[in-house]
């Protein structure tokens, strides 16, 4: 029996469940160096997050809805991966539970499912968490690679939190205690290769650079959003750096310490939360770029970039409707 | 005490302002309606079809409203049928007409089993798309595509895929003869017909124009345009090899003859309804 | 320079198997079958009867009209039938059937292989003859080519561009003409260079075919007027209003024709019909074919007689499996699929393929993750992720606002889609309701 189907015959082998996938291998560099610096702890949050946000999906799906279970298309698996990146490696399981439920849930479910939610669901999770438990989700663990099974908690300031620091005892205090504070800053190899105090998915810039470049290998995302993101933190924080010769602006620090990369890279280029226009994609870069240097610098929070993309994110729909493509044929002269 | 009395005052003050330039722009902005039209909108379904012609009940009220008596008998909405126009009527000192309750009637046959699929069908469910693409499963060029676009423009959910035969029926108390899936059906299976006496008619429930040989290949139920009935009723015309059945015949009259003697099977008739049928 | 066109464009497996096929005779079936109208506009008026005898290039049926197209007997033999009979998607056409007898040709047609060079005639002769031979646009839209060399008055032509450009995946038809009939295809572009009173040809051929490159390049280091330009393969590189933007950099305006930004694009076939129908006096019986897929057991370019059945070739290239599930006439970006295999050959078919479910395999939709390929995609600029939404609400006005009647239905969306939305067919509905609110 033939076939009659419309055009076209053939299709792009790029389906959501590669691309979903894709992200999910992406983002496995990161989480083995998680592992390697924080141990059993890391293992075990990533896991339970992961697995916490399956489930929740599944009970919403099947016993809510009473659709066909979505979770074979990935995307719950990267919301609670990206979810426990953003925690420290000390959390309580239980939060990461709620978190988990917050993010697939609140963030997404209730939005109508994949492609639908406003927000993304991973930076929900984080900043409720945040705000609802702030000892336990500043609670930095020291990286270790000696001791796999060692849970003795030694905490460590991330180096954000140094700067803030710095920032709220530079009037006050003297030149030694600030002298102090800048040798507790590790070094850029520190930082690139991510043996420093912070959230588990975080702190590798190397990890987090090499799953990108495999996301745009596989043209997964498009450099855009990465790109004007970091450029625009860089520009930023360069020309304050120039202008105040204050060790707080240090640009190379910026882009390497806290959430930036992870945010650029994974968070920030999230389909269903950025513009699809690459005008648009530009623009909401740039915009959360901005946001991020003033929440560092101007906010009470050493770190920016969840609350950052969350606003950006509720100016999607906005900048989709007033930036799109030109129709050929039309506008130019 | 004084905060009190100053805040009465100023908030005093400040809504007789308000109040005033309410007044004012109620007065500068004020829109002369016609009370018939809301009235007449209040009879009317509500539905916004289309069907009459306007472009929702609204602009059908307005029509109304400015009508005289001629015009008038140019207004119809066949959702709300002969009661409701009669109601609008009275509202507006007008003397209804009665028309003749209608419903739509699907003019193929072309069920699984009188016409089998012949191909796969693998493309989104739109009648229109796969009437481009080809003729469909059924390889008849003219009949029924068996996907559905009627049931889903129909507003009364008066139509529905039969799960066995694979083509659409008509909900005859659910039918407002809006016409909308006569407008959507890319091949115009429907047909807007007065239910008939007692709710008895008699069609053709065949569109096929192809020669008798070529039609009945593909369809068991195919018109084959033989003459037959054209005999038995001078008022049925046999055109492009195909008979149209006219609304003037009369089914109690010519229909279970007609029935007995199509030779394939294409002339239908309702059965007779045993109760009063409508009003 | 490699040029190519700014917005959208997709990048779909090749799939040139027959690349490096020489074209062969496809041979003479048995009986064929030539349709009455194979071109957009009026059908021809048939001028023979049941039991006349034709030869090959006899006139069975003149032009009704100036949108309208000359048909020919594409064999020699007997008129055995004129009748309504179903072409490929089973919807009955008007057709001519011929028995062949023989293969005798009218005596005027030059089946010599000397490349004629001089252009002795004079543009009003030129065009008489080329609307003599039923020439229309074999690129696949079938508009009678007489009517797109006339310029209306008021305008004025600067480029003629010869199409050469193959972007649908598996067709080789033009990339092996190009090759084999180069000279014939330069003095063709001479021909209507003069008809349009300009110097200024450019043939278009994307990278992906640099044999034929080389060779038209070096025949038109020979001529004046005519020369070529490098594309970049993309898909669709191929369509009228891309091939403009790459090459000129000017923008067809919506709704406007290549003509009015000073261009007239004509496929490589259409010009090689012009050469042979001016200089040797034969009008257009023939084409180049494709046979190929997946599922196809020997992939062949063939110069195939109008009106041969397709199974007649099918059969040749080692005929239907138990696999093949599609049957294509054309590209499987824009062909349609075929239910009837007795269909003819007609002047607009460039490919037949066979395509197994592995290869067309349609998945089931998922919801959409606004991952915005369908907006990079698209090379008009729309957004068919929007129209997909409007079409399935219904909402008329809208579709036509965000320009839904620019689509050129090229399939680039739904390609990409990872959610598989059939997003090109979305568009088709739209434009069916839109053409449907407009006629009230």
């Amino acid at each position: 029996m033939l076939k009659v189907a419309t055009a076209p015959h053939m299709f792009s082998p790029l389906d959501t469940k590669r691309l979903m996938r894709d992200v999910v291998i992406a983002l496995m560099p990161a989480a083995v160096v998680a592992v390697f610096f924080f141990g059993l702890n890391a293992l075990t949050v990533i896991l339970t997050s992961v697995a916490a946000c399956v489930m929740w999906e599944y009970l919403f799906v099947h016993y809510l809805l009473k659709q066909k279970s979505t979770i074979n298309n990935y995307s719950a698996i990267i919301t609670g991966m990206l979810l426990a990146f953003n925690l420290p490696a000390t959390m309580p399981l239980w939060m990461v539970l709620i978190g988990a439920f917050m993010a697939i849930v609140v963030a997404k479910m209730a939005f109508g499912g994949l492609g639908k939610n406003i927000f993304n669901p991973a930076l929900v999770g984080r900043v409720f968490l945040f705000i609802s438990f702030p000892v336990q989700m500043t609670m930095w663990m020291k990286p270790n690679w000696h001791d796999f099974f060692n849970t003795d908690v030694q905490t460590a300031a991330t180096t954000l939190g140094i700067l803030k620091h710095l920032d709220a005892s530079s009037s006050a205090t003297s030149l030694t205690h600030e002298v102090e504070a800048v040798h507790d800053i590790p070094n850029y190899l520190q930082m690139f290769v991510g043996y420093t105090g912070g959230s588990l998915g975080e702190v590798s810039a190397l990890a987090l650079l090499v799953g990108g470049a495999y996301l745009l290998l596989r043209r997964v995302i498009t450099w855009h959003v990465p790109f004007y993101y970091l450029a625009t933190m860089l520009i930023l924080t360069s020309a304050m750096w120039l202008l105040t010769d204050d060790v707080r602006y240090e640009p190379l620090t910026h882009l390497l310490s806290g959430g930036l990369m992870l945010g650029a890279i994974f968070m920030a280029t999230d389909y269903a939360t950025s513009p699809m226009s690459v005008k648009g994609k530009i623009i909401f870069a740039i915009g959360c770029g901005l946001l991020t240097f003033i929440i560092r610098f101007y906010s009470a929070y050493p770190e920016g970039v969840s609350f950052a993309i969350l606003i950006m994110n509720a100016f999607v729909p906005l900048i989709d409707k007033f930036y799109y493509p030109r129709v050929y044929g039309t506008g130019r002269k | 005490m004084d905060i009190i009395v100053s805040d009465i005052i100023a908030l005093g003050i400040i809504a007789f302002l308000s109040a005033l330039i309410l007044y004012f722009v109620s007065q500068k902005f004020h829109v002369e309606e016609n009370p018939k039209v809301e009235e007449i909108e209040q009879i009317l379904p509500g539905a916004n079809c289309g069907a009459c012609g306007k472009a929702g009940c609204y602009n059908f009220a307005e029509a109304c409203a400015k009508a005289n008596a001629k015009s008038f008998k140019t207004l119809y909405c066949p959702v709300g049928g002969a009661s409701t126009m009669k109601k609008v009527a009275d509202a507006l000192g007008f003397k209804a007409e009665v028309k003749e309750e209608t419903v739509a009637v699907l003019k193929c046959n072309g069920t699984c089993e009188n016409a089998p699929a012949k191909i796969f069908y693998d493309a989104p469910v739109s009648c229109r798309l796969a009437h481009q693409i080809s003729v469909g499963q059924t390889g008849c060029p003219d009949g029924c595509l068996r996907l559905g676009d009627c049931v889903s423009v129909c507003k009364f959910g008066a139509l529905s895929i039969h799960p066995q035969t694979g083509i659409p029926v008509v909900d005859e108390n659910k039918c407002t003869s809006c016409g909308a899936c006569v407008k959507m059906c890319p091949r115009g299976l429907f047909e807007i017909r007065p239910k008939g006496k007692n709710g008895q008619r008699v069609y053709v429930a065949c569109s096929n124009k192809q020669k008798g040989a070529v039609a009945r290949k593909n369809c068991k139920v195919a018109c084959i345009g033989c003459m037959k009935c054209a005999k038995i009723c001078t008022q049925i015309k046999v055109e492009n090899n195909l008979s149209y059945i006219p609304v003037s015949v009369d089914a109690e009259e010519f229909g279970s003859e007609l029935v007995k003697n199509c030779p394939t099977g294409a002339i239908v008739m309702t059965e007779a309804k045993k109760e009063k049928g409508h009003d | 320079m490699i040029k190519t066109f700014s917005i959208g464009g997709i990048h779909p497996d090749k799939h040139k198997i027959t690349a490096h096929n020489p074209i062969i005779d496809a041979g003479l079936p048995e009986y064929v079958y030539i349709p009455i109208k194979q071109h957009i506009g009026t059908p021809a008026k048939i001028l023979v009867k049941q039991g006349d005898k034709v030869k090959v290039g006899t006139l069975l049926a003149d032009s009704d009209g100036i949108v309208s197209a000359d048909i020919h007997s594409s064999v020699s033999g007997e008129v055995v039938k004129i009748d309504n009979i179903p072409d490929a998607f089973g919807y009955d056409e008007k057709m001519i059937v011929i028995k062949v007898e023989g293969d005798e040709f009218e005596a005027s047609i030059d089946t010599s292989s000397d490349i004629v060079k001089d252009i002795p005639f004079s543009v009003d002769e030129i065009i008489q003859k080329i609307r003599e031979s039923g020439i229309v646009g074999m690129g696949g839209a079938g508009f009678p080519t007489p009517v797109k060399t006339t310029i209306p008055e008021g305008k004025k032509v600067d480029f003629l561009i010869v199409n050469g450009i193959e972007c649908e995946p598996w067709l080789t038809a033009d990339d092996r003409l190009m090759i084999e009939k180069a000279e014939e295809i330069v003095v063709g572009a001479k021909i209507l260079n003069k008809i349009l009173g300009i110097q200024n040809a450019i043939v278009a051929i994307d990278e992906n075919k640099p044999e034929a490159i080389e060779v038209v390049r070096n025949i038109t280091r020979r001529y004046v007027g005519v020369n070529v330009c490098e594309c970049q393969t993309k898909y669709p590189q191929g369509g009228e209003k891309q091939l403009i933007s790459a090459i000129t950099g000017r923008e067809v305006p919506s709704g406007k024709l290549p003509i009015d930004v000073g261009c007239v694009v004509q496929n490589v076939g259409t010009v090689f019909a012009v050469y042979e129908a001016v200089l040797k006096n034969k009008p257009l019986f023939e084409r180049i074919v494709t046979v190929s897929g997946d599922d196809c057991a020997q992939p062949q370019n063939f110069r195939v007689r109008l009106g041969t059945p397709a199974s007649f070739l099918i059969d040749k290239c080692g005929g239907l499996t138990q696999k093949t599930a599609e049957v294509i006439f054309g590209g499987p970006m824009m062909g349609h699929t075929v239910i009837n295999l007795q269909a003819p050959i007609t002047k607009l078919t460039s490919g037949v393929l066979l395509l197994s479910e592995k290869e067309t395999h349609r998945p089931d939709m998922m919801d959409c993750i606004r991952c915005g390929k369908c907006v990079d995609a698209c090379p008009i600029g729309l957004r068919p992720f929007l129209i997909g939404v409007y079409t399935r609400n219904n909402m008329i006005d809208e579709l036509k606002d965000i320009h839904t009647m620019d689509c050129i239905e090229c399939g680039s969306c739904a390609y990409i889609c990872p959610a598989r939305i059939p997003l090109l067919d979305y568009c088709k509905l739209g434009k069916i309701e839109i053409r449907k609110k407009q006629k009230g």
